[in-house]
Parts: structure tokens; sequence; C-alpha cells
């Protein structure tokens, strides 16, 4: 019996791959220019006209309590379909889509502390590295600022 | 086929289509008139059918005309009477319709068309030889749901048919209180009919069974033999309420489903019944008759001879038999009759019953055979006096809505919402364009984006136009509403409508929908008392609810007015310090108006007990937040004893508003214009004095006001600038408080097109969405109302109308008075209201004269007494004036009038007074500091009551 795969786009947060559901991303789209929302979560970069449709900018690297990007490099958008219209992830930088099978997959370990304990489904065991799986309905719900 | 052939052919094609578009709902039309159709319908079918076949014939279109020929000699036949539309007919009419359809859409080939068969089947009936000759309208109706609706069809029908029903609700309503209005009548009979008619053409037979029963009824109501009764209405609206169920479940699964209509339209027969003493059998019969009735009572051989033997054999009988019809023109008296049944009532009712097969076929009979009985011509006439009367006049009426129809298509709201998104884009673009000719020098797009300019903006308009719905759409349910509730509370109360049709946007007509359900069911419930205690109270037993809506600067007002008992303020204060909503100290210090208010808070509910009619889940607190979510408000006003009034107040349109562009540390923001009252900039100078403050709240003085200042900078948390030259305010209003939101810079007004707020922004409380300027940016819509509580400019929650510092707010608004401040004596200022100043006169001191050691003046044709300042204040006289002028204020009170003498008019001030203050001096109401100086303020009045306490001394003499 073939396991079951599983299609991840993946991307890449301080040199760590991530992975969503292939099938959820609507478009990967270079660095846009956006509008700073005051009183907002750190982690909501700001605004972004896609085409008409307006789109929130969540940064990952923020999201997920990482240290801060490197001022010379631009995120990408990687855009997500959610029930609640699309929302953006900034990340570094944008890996291929990867085939995963099931049986490689490992949840979270218990020591896994902080704000990825919620945001990491778990992780695909590939050759050289761990894939985290990005819970993106967690990581959409961005806390309530001060 | 030359050119102007083929133009020729082409307008031919054109023209018949269009001819044949209006002859398809002619035809069903004429079907559902049944035997009473009009001849003046036929004859238009009969002359678009008639140039179809001529033009076709002109052109060689053989094919054509040979269909449209037996179509015409069918309707040729209708028109003489020689044939009756019944379902078949019309239903070979129809496909010859759509066969001349066929042919006309493939013109060039149609002479090559096969239409035999269509051609047969119409001879048939032309020839007769059908069961078409015999009315049998239940064989084709079964034939013809067992051949399949197409999808269209049934749509069609069932958008009428609740449009129908929509129709039908009001002209029952309307009819119920004028009982007597033939119109009406003819009007809620005409919708059932033609509900009855299509659903029988369809093969709905509960749908046709329950609409029969309720036509029957109404037939009698219509010929006057029933009256309008409560009971009826009730009967009525039963058998509304079933259509209705019908209907869903037609358009849910294609058929009627299982819902028993059988009980119902045996009650309704029933209740029919009872409410016709003379004529029990009748009702009894009428219903069941006619299933069996049509196919064999009209001509068969059986029914002639019955009837006509029928007159010889018993003189009861005719008797009866014109009772029966003549009643539906209540010409006849019903003495005859009536004697006749008395003498043998149960006799003449078992008769009746007998022969009452017959009845529906007497009139058509004595029709073809004129010599029967005299009794029978009666009929007969009777008969021919109403038909004339009653068909033509629906018959109108169809046409004018077939035209209106015609005026107008349906549109798919989700085509419409597409439509606007898509304006929307262009309003943006369009915008975008014009930003980047302003900065071009190329004439040729100046113009070109001008005109873009212009063209958007008339479009903008039209597809707002397409969404605009008058609120007469929400406010036909409430008639039926009311009625209702009324009834489960015993209560009586008429509905009132002022400007149903104000329009608003389809969004907010959805918004509003079940908040004004809502108070509407709120008002029957709790505002509007029962009968006897109206009555008791002076008032008419039956309550007024009134609904008025009216356009406003940009916005929409809709009140709900009654005239019940008000709101008990008592009460509702006693139960919001019950339910710990307030404290004692805050419920102390409610205005009754903020008191009445109190019911829009959460949790709150004076209901003693919970009635199935209110505490349905939506509270009052509910109705209140889904108003201001669509940038409304709410507000009550009650007179306790005579009634309530609740003010609602809502923009036009959500998708597109104007709005002012603001900056803020390089980030645009947009302010809904609705907010906006007027805008203030002050630089140099100004800037460093303009601004005062209170402990840690700046203000402005607007004109004398303060306003109070929030700096949007604080407020989204934004460090603040060193320095700037000029200070940016935005004077906004928010329910009912101005404050001055100071910004960076003032850009510019917009349209601005409204885009939700994405999830992860939707708790910050100071937006209320987004938009895309014209330079693709996204900008932050800014909730007016948000932001004046993020700033405590108004308090959040229940706190909101008790809050201390607005009360002071209304009060300075109250208390501050223009004052009229002049110098008297040596060093004596007193100020007196300008309002009690009638006048302020120079007058020479030399015309000063004297009438019973009374100085006066002759002033205006008059004498008018005077009194110096002096001797009223009492106080040390400046040194002597030179000035030979006298400075008078001329107070004049109903008919009585006094000038009075100062020194100095020295100035007009604004200023709040304290009325604790309270002076003991009589004509002194207070002192206070006016620029720098005591000042007391007098009242005139009150010193015209001193000086003269009768009256006599200041009379106004002519």
């Amino acid at each position: 019996m073939a396991t079951p795969t599983r299609q991840l786009s993946s991307f890449y947060l301080d040199n760590q791959i991530f992975g969503v559901d292939a099938h959820t991303v609507q478009e990967v789209i270079r660095y846009q220019e956006m509008t700073h929302v005051p009183l907002t979560a750190d982690c909501i970069s700001g605004l972004i006209n896609l085409r008409g449709q307006i789109v929130t900018a969540i940064d990952l690297r923020k999201r997920l309590g990482m240290g801060p990007r490197p001022t010379d490099k631009r995120p990408m958008n990687v855009v997500i379909r959610t029930d609640e219209g699309a929302v953006s992830f900034l990340v570094d930088q944008i890996g291929e889509v990867i085939d995963v099978s099931a049986d490689s997959f490992e949840s979270p370990p218990e020591t896994l502390r902080g704000a990825s304990r919620d945001l990491v489904d778990g992780a695909y065991k590939l050759d050289k590295q761990l894939l985290l799986v990005l819970n993106t309905k967690e990581a959409i719900q961005v806390p309530v600022a001060i | 086929m030359g050119t102007d052939d083929s133009e020729l052919l082409a307008e031919f094609v054109v023209e018949s289509q269009e001819h044949l578009g209006d002859v398809e709902t002619q035809l069903l039309t004429l079907e559902s008139q049944g035997d009473a159709m009009d001849v003046a319908l036929v004859n238009t079918v009969f002359r678009a059918v008639h140039s179809i076949k001529g033009a076709a014939g002109f052109l060689g279109l053989e094919t054509l005309q040979g269909v449209a020929h037996r179509a015409e000699e069918i309707l040729n036949k209708l028109r003489n009477r020689e044939l009756s539309p019944t379902s078949l007919v019309i239903n070979t009419l129809l496909k010859a319709t759509d066969c001349l359809k066929d042919l006309l859409s493939s013109i060039e080939n149609s002479n090559n068309q096969d239409t035999s068969a269509l051609l047969h089947e119409l001879e048939l009936i032309l020839s007769g030889d059908t069961p078409a000759a015999v009315p049998a309208s239940d064989d084709s109706k079964g034939s013809k749901s067992d051949n399949g609706l197409s999808n269209e069809a049934l749509r069609e029908f069932l958008v009428e048919s609740y449009d129908n029903i929509d129709q039908l609700e009001r002209d029952l309503l309307a009819l119920e209180s004028d009982p007597t209005s033939e119109s009406l009548v003819n009007g809620v009979f005409r919708s059932i009919h033609t509900i009855k008619g299509t659903a029988g053409f369809l093969g709905f037979g509960k749908l046709e069974r329950i609409t029969h029963v309720a036509e029957n009824m109404l037939g009698d109501v219509r010929a006057g033999s029933l009256t309008m009764c409560p009971e009826i209405g009730s009967g009525l609206f039963s058998a509304i309420d079933a259509v209705k169920e019908l209907l869903q479940a037609i358009e849910n699964t294609g058929t009627e489903g299982d819902c028993d209509c059988e009980s119902l339209a045996g009650a309704l027969a029933t209740l029919h019944q009872i409410l016709m003493p003379f004529d029990v059998p009748s009702v009894e019969k009428r219903p069941k008759a006619k299933p069996e009735n049509s196919p064999t009572a009209k001509k068969t051989p059986a029914a002639k001879t019955a009837s006509k033997s029928s007159p010889p054999a018993k003189k009861a009988r005719p008797a009866k038999a014109v009772k029966t019809t003549s009643s539906k023109v209540s010409l006849l008296a019903s003495s005859n009759t009536t004697t006749a049944l008395d003498a043998n009532f149960d006799n003449a009712v078992l008769e009746v019953s007998s022969t009452f097969v017959e009845e529906p076929a007497v009139s058509q009979i004595a029709q073809a055979t004129p010599a029967i009985s005299t009794a029978m011509l009666e009929t007969s006439s009777q008969n021919a006096t109403l038909a004339p009367s009653s068909a033509p006049r629906s018959a109108n009426a169809k046409t004018a809505e077939v035209s209106a129809a015609d005026s107008s298509i349906r549109v798919d709201v989700a085509l419409l919402d597409k439509l606007m998104t898509c304006v929307g884009e262009l309003v943006l673009a369009r915008n975008q364009i014009l930003q980047f000719s302003s900065c071009s020098v190329e004439s040729e797009l100046h113009r070109t984006s001008q005109r873009l300019n212009l063209i958007t903006s008339e479009l903008q308009e039209s597809v707002m136009k397409t969404r605009m719905q008058p609120i007469g759409n929400v406010w036909s349910k409430f008639p039926r509403l009311v009625r209702d509730l009324a009834t489960i509370c015993e209560k009586q109360v008429r509905i009132e409508m002022e400007g149903k049709e104000t329009e608003l946007d389809k969004t907010i007509i959805e918004a509003i929908k079940d908040p004004l359900t809502h108070l509407v069911r709120n008002t029957v419930d709790h505002g509007i008392e029962r009968p006897e205690v109206r009555v008791a109270n002076g008032k008419d037993a039956e309550g007024c609810l009134t609904l008025r809506a009216y356009h406003e600067g940009g916005r929409v007002n809709i009140e709900i007015c009654d005239d019940g008992a008000g709101i008990n303020i008592e009460r509702v204060k006693n139960k919001a310090l019950e339910r710990g909503l307030m404290t004692q100290e805050q419920v102390a210090r409610l205005s009754d108006r903020d008191a009445g208010n109190l019911i829009f808070l959460p949790g709150f509910s004076t209901a003693e007990k919970v009635s199935n009619v209110s505490g349905r889940g939506v509270g009052m607190d509910v109705v209140k937040t889904n108003i201001e979510k669509i940038g409304g408000t709410v507000d009550l006003q009650s007179q306790p004893g005579s009634g309530t009034v609740i003010r609602i107040k809502i923009p036009l349109t959500l998708a597109i508003i104007p709005a002012l562009i603001v900056t803020c540390d390089e980030n645009r923001y947009a302010i809904p214009q609705v907010n906006l009252l007027e805008l203030v900039r002050l630089d140099g100078e100004q800037m460093r004095t303009g601004i005062e403050w209170i402990q840690s709240a700046p203000v402005y003085r607007l004109r004398g006001q303060l306003l109070p200042l929030v700096y949007l900078r604080d407020q989204l948390k934004i460090e603040n600038k060193a320095n700037s030259d000029a200070l940016n305010i935005v004077v906004l209003r928010a329910d009912d408080r101005q404050f001055g939101l100071v910004v960076d810079r003032i850009n510019d007004s917009e349209e601005i097109v409204v885009k939700p707020l994405s999830k992860q922004l939707k708790n910050v409380p100071v937006y209320s969405g987004t938009t895309i300027m014209g330079d693709g940016r996204v900008a932050l819509i800014l909730d007016v109302l948000g932001l004046a509580h993020a700033s405590s400019v108004i308090s959040a929650g229940a706190d909101r109308r008790v809050n201390e510092s607005s009360d002071k707010s209304i009060n300075i608004a109250e208390d501050r008075q223009t004052l009229l401040v002049v110098g008297v004596g040596a060093n004596h200022r007193f100020a007196v209201p300008i309002s009690q100043v009638t006048r302020l006169e120079k007058l020479e001191a030399s015309k000063l004269e004297y009438a019973e050691s009374q100085e006066v003046i002759q002033y205006r044709g008059e004498i008018l007494p005077l009194l110096r300042m002096i001797d009223v204040l009492g106080c040390a006289p400046a040194h002597e004036s030179d000035s030979d002028m006298l400075e008078v204020l001329v107070y004049i009170e109903q008919g009585r009038s006094v000038g009075i003498i100062v020194d100095k008019i020295i100035d007009i001030v604004q200023a709040r007074l304290d009325k604790e203050a309270k002076s003991h001096t009589v004509g002194i109401v207070t002192s206070t500091v006016l620029q720098n100086h005591v000042t007391d303020v007098v009242d005139l009045p009150a010193i015209l009551r001193q000086f003269d306490p009768d009256g006599s001394r200041f009379r106004l003499v002519n």
C-alpha cells in the first residue's frame, strides 16, 4: 500500500525550512510596498494592494518570535487562501514544492515551547533537514495589540 | 435575394420576434382568464400573428406563413367565442409560437423545415375533433406536467407568484380596513386567480386547490353576498401562507411536497359555509363541484336537458338559481327568494344541492339558448351586465402590468454586485489616471482623463441606482406583522407609512430589515396599550404606528412612531438599577431622554413576563449595534402617555462614500465625510496661542465654544513630530458630540471604495475599513465613533450617556447666553441677555417729556415710558455726561413696553451663567465676571414687573 503523500510549498525563515499545503497557496509575489497599520500587533507588517484585493501581510519571523530579518534582505510574500480571505506571509526566501509521505511525519516534541508550539503542526523528516509544517489557521490568528 | 431583401428580412425577423415575445404572455393571460377572457387581448394576439403571416407571405416564407395562418385561424375562433381558451388550445398556440420562433431564428432555410406535425395539431383544434372542443383542462394539465416543465418557466412562475403574493397581502390588509372597496376585492381576486390559473396550467394540484377555495370565497365577497370580516381575512391569510409554503416547496424540490392542504381547504370551505347563511349548499358544493364540474357539466347533453327541464318541473329551483347568480350583482331583491327559502328551507336546500351541479352551466346555456324561462333570462341578463364590467377591468390591469414588465428586466443581484465591484475598481483607476494626468503637461491626456472622470462618475451613479431599493420593500412585510401581532396581543393597531419610496442601497436595506422588524414588534408589544386602557386614557381604541422615512443631508432618517403609553422612565431607571447596569448615582443624574435610551443597553428588559412576541433573540442592544455597524445612529424620544419616537439615521450607501483624506506620519487615512463638520487651520502665531489646556486636555475655541482636541498621532501611538508650520484640525461629529482631530496634513476629499477590514484588524476600534487610493496604495478608513471612544471624547458602553463631562458639555451649550454688556453710573456694569432686548436706540435727550410724572419719549409714533437704570440699580451716578444723546434699550412684552436708559453700550459677549449663584436683589439674576469686571446680569421682565406690577404704568399707548 502506497503511503499517502502531501504536497507542501516550502519557504525559509532564518535558514529553517517551513512548509504549507501547496493547494492553499494562492500565489507568491516579491516584496510590495505596504501600508503600515498602527495599533496592531507587531507581526502585522501592513496592507498590500493585490490587484484590488486588500491583503494583510503577516511577518512570520515576528509571528514565530524569531529574530529580525537582516535589513539588506527583502522578504517575499506567500499569499495564502483562508476562510477569511487572503493573507500574505512574509518569508525570507521561497523554496520548492516538495512531496512528502505521511510516514516521515512526526509531531513536535513536548520540549518545543513558545509561539512555535501552537504554530507548528509537526515535522517531515527530509534527507538533510526537518521541514516544519506551519499551522496556517493558527498563524493568522494574530493576538490583539496592547 | 438582394441586399434590400436581406435587410427587409432582418427587419422582419426582429419585428416578429418582438411580436412573439408579447404574444406568449398574452396567451398565458388569456388562459388564466378562462371563459372570461378579454376579447381585446385576443385581438392583440390575433393582429400580431396576422402581421407575421402577412409579412411572411410577402417575403415568400411559406412554412412560416402556413403555421401563422393556422394559428391565426384558431385565434379567430377564440375571438368569435367558437373556442374557449383551454389549456390545450393555448398550449397548441404556444407550440405554434415556439415553432414560429424557431423558424425565425433560422430564417434562411425556414422553408425546408418540417412543420407538418404541428400543422396537424393545429388542424385538429380547428376542426374541433380533439378533446380541445370539450374544455378538458384536467387532462391537458396532466399531460403538461408529465411533459416536464422547463426550469425557466417554473422560475418565472415562482417569481411571478411571489410578486403576486406580496401584492395580495398588501391588498388584503387594505381590504380589511376598507372592506367595501371594489377595486381592492378585485385586486385580491385577480392575484389569487392568476396564481390559480398558472398553478393549474403547470399541474400543481394542491396549489390550485387551495387558491381555488380562496378564490371562491373572494368571489362571493366580490359579488357582495359575503361581507369582508376578520374571519375571512384570517382565513385568506392562512391560505396565503399555505400558498407560500407550497411555492417554497416547489422552489426547493420542484414538486409541491407532502404539505397537507386538504384540511386547510376544508376548513376554509367550512368557514365560507358558516358565513353564508343563505347559501349553505352552494358553499359546500363549489369546491367539490369544480373538479367533476369542468369536464362534464358545461355542455354535456345531460346537463343541458337537466337545466332545461328544471324550470317547468319545479318553481323553487329556478327561483333558487336566480338567487345564487343574482347575488353576485346583489341587485335582485332577495325578498322572493328568501321567502321561498324561509317557507321551505330544508326542502329548498336539498333541492338546490341536488341541482347545483348545473348551476355554473346555467348562465352559459342561458346565453346560448335564449328561450328558456323568464327566470333564466333574468339570470343571464344579470350575468351579461356583470361580465363586461369586471372582465375588461381586470384585463386592463393585466395589460398595464405587462407593459410595466416590458420596461424593466430582472437582474441577478450577484451580477449587480459584480458590476458594483467593477465600478469600484474603475473609480480607483480613474483616480489614478487623474492623479497621473495632473502631473502631465499633455493636454490631450488632460481632456481624455476629464472625460473619463465624467463618464465614470455617471456610471457610478447609475450603478448605485440599480442597487437602490425603496424602503417600502422592507415595510411591505410590516402590515401583516402588525396585524398578526396585534391579534396575539389583543390590541388594535393601525399602521401608517410615509415616504415608502425613499430609496436605500440594497445592502443597507438588508441590514436594517431585522432591526426594523424588531422595533416594530416591540412597539406593538410594549408601546401601544390595550384598547380598554387607551379608551380609559381618552385615546382612540386603535393605536397608530407610523413609519416615516426621508432623506436628510445625505442620510436617510427612519422614524418609528407610536401614540402609545411612552416609556415609563421610572421603571426603566429601576430596572437599570436592579440589573446592576448603573449605579444609583448615575441614574439620578440621567435626563429623561437619556433614561429612555437606556433600553438600548445590553441585558436590558423591562418585560415582566417574556411574551412570545418580544424576547425572540434580538434585543434592543442588538438593534443598536446592528444599526451602528452600518454607520447609523438610533435615538429614542418618549413622551409618557402620548407615545414614543425612535429615530434611525443611516447612510445611503456603504459601497462608495465621499471621504476626506488626511495624512499622519506619511500614511494616509480616510475620514467619512458624513462625520465631517469643518476644517480649521492654525498657522504662525495662532498655532501657539490657539490651543489652550484644561489640565492635560487640549482645547480650541471654535466660535467661542471649547472644542476638545484629539491628536491622531497620539491615538495611533505614533511619535510626535518636532515642528510643523501649521496645525490642521478636522472638526468631527460623533454621536452628537464634536471634537477636533489634529492631523499632519489635510489632502483632499475623494470618493473612496470601502473594503472591509481583514479579520486581523477587526478588533482595532479606530478603523472602520480600508480603501485603495489613487496611487494604488492602501489607506485605512478611520472610524470616527471608535476614535471618539478611544480618546474618551465619548466614553464607552453603559457610561456613555451618563458621563459627567458629557453632561456638562450639554449644559454648557444650554447655559451659554449672548449678553449685552452696558455701563451704568461711574463704574457699574450690568449685562442683559440679548434675547430680552428688542431694540437698541440712540434718542435725543431734549425730546424727553413727562406724562403723569413719568419720563416718556415719543418713539415710533408711540409714547414710550422710560426708566433710568441708575434708579433701578441704585448706584452712584456718573459724572454728568455731556452727550445729549441717550442710550436706550427698548423692551417690549405683551402690549407693554419700556425704554431703559443706560450710560454706555460696552460689548456683546457670550458667557455661561452659573445658576447656583443666585442674587437676592430683585431683577438681578446673578453676578458674574465678564471681561475682568464684575457684572450683574439683570432680568428685564422682572424689573418691569417690579416697577409696574399691574401693567398699567407702561401700557403701550398708540
